[in-house]
């Protein structure tokens, strides 16, 4: 169960981009947070991975605190939450089973990560998972020899290598073709119920959000301006969270949580 | 109606003249005069002695004739010389490319906090601000004549060139890749080892490729100073007005630099 309760994000002095979030996911919930460039959505799933520095509140991920965690904690904290990205940020030049692999990194000995000497039972998950999302074949394929839709797939398994607590998925279909987002989708809800994990995703394909997830939260300003089923999500609750914003600026808002990253 | 095109169009009696570099005329000539100024200056000062420069071209005409027809006898010299200033030149750069790698960490500014990264940078500038040469004479003055001041000093300038060109390629990397494996729980090594190294392998190689190369090189200048191989065997040469043997020597460092040149670029080529 992952509970936020009043997240506030700012970066420097200006206006906050998170102003005091709750949000509760229970059980293998698949919920889309929707909203406009710079509505917040990328800091507060980065947030809670503390890829991005919260300013102040709480998120708890089944009873654990995540704010405040130095360290090897931190690390531990992280292993347990599994991450897909926009742009699949796998790592190009090495293969396909390397990447999967490295979703084992929080567990491994640093000599077992430079020689890739990875417990055999890693292999044999990777290999299980690999199967499952169809790109074993691939196994010592360069990643970037790869099409997208079977990047993200790669994003995918290397994520549930952690064998994560939650699934966070930061637009994980924005890159991709209506048809192959489609898989990337169904994928993504299919593993949730198999293997019963909460996943969030930042999504701004509304509907797709209405087809394949159980719980739509609309963010604007950083604020939750709405939270409910695809059913409810009518043009009403459309207009409030999209109506009235200029088209998004490829170069602000939502770039900023990355650059904020950057920052050990 | 078409005179337009083939011929003139109706006179305007407006010139045209392309309008002058430097706009205003003080500054133009001004800057003029101080050139020559400057010129007359120079060599009105510098001690040119002519009668001096009139005696050594008889003297230049002798050794360049002492040097003809170049003389291949002591190939057994030339060879020792020159396995020298491969082993320096290897050894030099294994080195310096093994030591640029933490430099070139330390010296990003994406990955190094800041006084970090000014000690990374401090030890790139120190490196890059002296010519070969003069740290060839600084270590040839501290370890004495041989083989080892000759790999002290092209380790440090293999260190200047590849560390800041490196630091550079770090500094571009993809940062997903990083946040990637942050996000998996990698700490700092794990992140290095997968998100880092993979990024700028093959710019290490091909700067590696190159500096061999330029060491090769360089291993012949510093020798002249006493850091052995080539470079002492050629200055030995001229001591002792062996002109013909150093003008073989010379002949073979240009055929060996060549040869290195090609093979380095076609390397580069294939992997960049």
């Amino acid at each position: 169960m992952l509970e936020i309760s009043n997240l506030v994000k700012r970066y420097g002095n200006d206006q906050p981009v998170l102003k005091g979030l709750d949000l509760v996911v229970e059980g293998n919930t698949v919920v889309s947070v929707v909203g406009a460039s710079g509505a917040g959505k990328s800091t507060m799933l980065r947030c809670i991975n503390r890829l991005v520095e919260p300013t102040s509140g709480s998120i708890k991920l089944n009873g654990r605190e995540q704010v405040n965690l130095r360290g090897a904690n931190l690390r531990h904290a992280r292993r347990k939450i599994g991450m897909v990205f926009q742009g699949f940020n796998l790592i190009d030049r090495l293969t396909v089973m390397e990447n999967v692999l490295a979703g084992r990194l929080g567990y491994v000995s640093l000599y077992q990560a430079l020689t890739r000497k990875f417990p055999q039972t890693d292999i044999d998950r990777a290999f299980h998972l690999m199967d499952r999302v169809g790109i074993a074949h691939y196994a010592n394929k360069r990643a970037d020899e790869l099409s997208g839709g079977e990047r993200q797939r790669v994003g995918v398994v290397r994520a549930l290598m952690q064998e994560p607590e939650i699934l966070l998925a930061d637009e994980p279909t924005a890159s991709l073709d209506p048809k192959t987002s489609e898989q990337i989708m169904v994928l993504l809800q299919s593993l949730a119920s198999e293997l019963s994990l909460p996943v969030l995703i930042n999504i701004h394909n509304v509907s797709q959000a209405r087809t394949y997830t159980d719980r739509i939260v609309g963010l604007r300003n950083g604020q939750m301006i709405f939270d409910g089923t695809p059913g409810e999500f009518n043009q009403e609750a459309l207009d409030a969270i999209y109506g009235g914003i200029e088209p998004p600026d490829e170069t602000g808002g939502e770039e900023q949580p990355i650059a904020e990253a950057r920052t050990p | 109606m078409n005179e337009g095109r083939s011929g003139a169009g109706p006179l305007t009696g407006q010139r045209w003249k392309k309008p002058p570099f430097i706009a205003s005329p003080w500054l133009r000539y001004g800057l003029l005069l101080a050139v020559v100024v400057y010129l007359y200056w120079t060599f009105n000062t510098l001690p040119f002695n002519w009668e001096r420069i009139a005696e050594g071209l008889p003297r230049a005409a002798r050794i360049f004739g002492g040097a003809f027809p170049p003389s291949f006898e002591r190939g057994e010299l030339m060879w020792t010389g020159f396995k020298e200033s491969f082993q320096i030149a290897f050894l030099a750069t294994l080195l310096g490319v093994f030591l640029s790698i933490p430099i070139a960490l330390m010296a990003a500014k994406n990955l190094a906090p800041l006084p970090i990264y000014l000690l990374g940078r401090g030890i790139i500038i120190l490196s890059r601000s002296f010519h070969p040469v003069i740290v060839a004479i600084l270590f040839v003055a501290a370890v004495g004549f041989g083989p080892l001041a000759g790999i002290l000093t092209l380790t440090l300038y293999s260190i200047g060139f590849v560390a800041k060109l490196l630091a550079e390629k770090v500094e571009e990397i993809d940062w997903g890749q990083m946040e990637a494996m942050r996000a998996a729980g990698a700490g700092f090594f794990k992140t290095l080892i997968y998100a880092v190294f993979p990024q700028i392998l093959p710019r290490q190689i091909g700067l590696s490729m190159y500096q061999l190369d330029s060491n090769l090189r360089a291993s012949a200048v510093v020798g002249i100073v006493g850091a052995g191989g080539i470079g002492s065997t050629l200055m030995n040469a001229f001591g002792r007005y062996d002109y013909d043997f150093a003008f073989a020597i010379l002949i073979l460092i240009v055929g060996v630099i060549l040869v290195s040149e090609g093979i380095s670029g076609w390397v580069r080529k294939k992997i960049w």
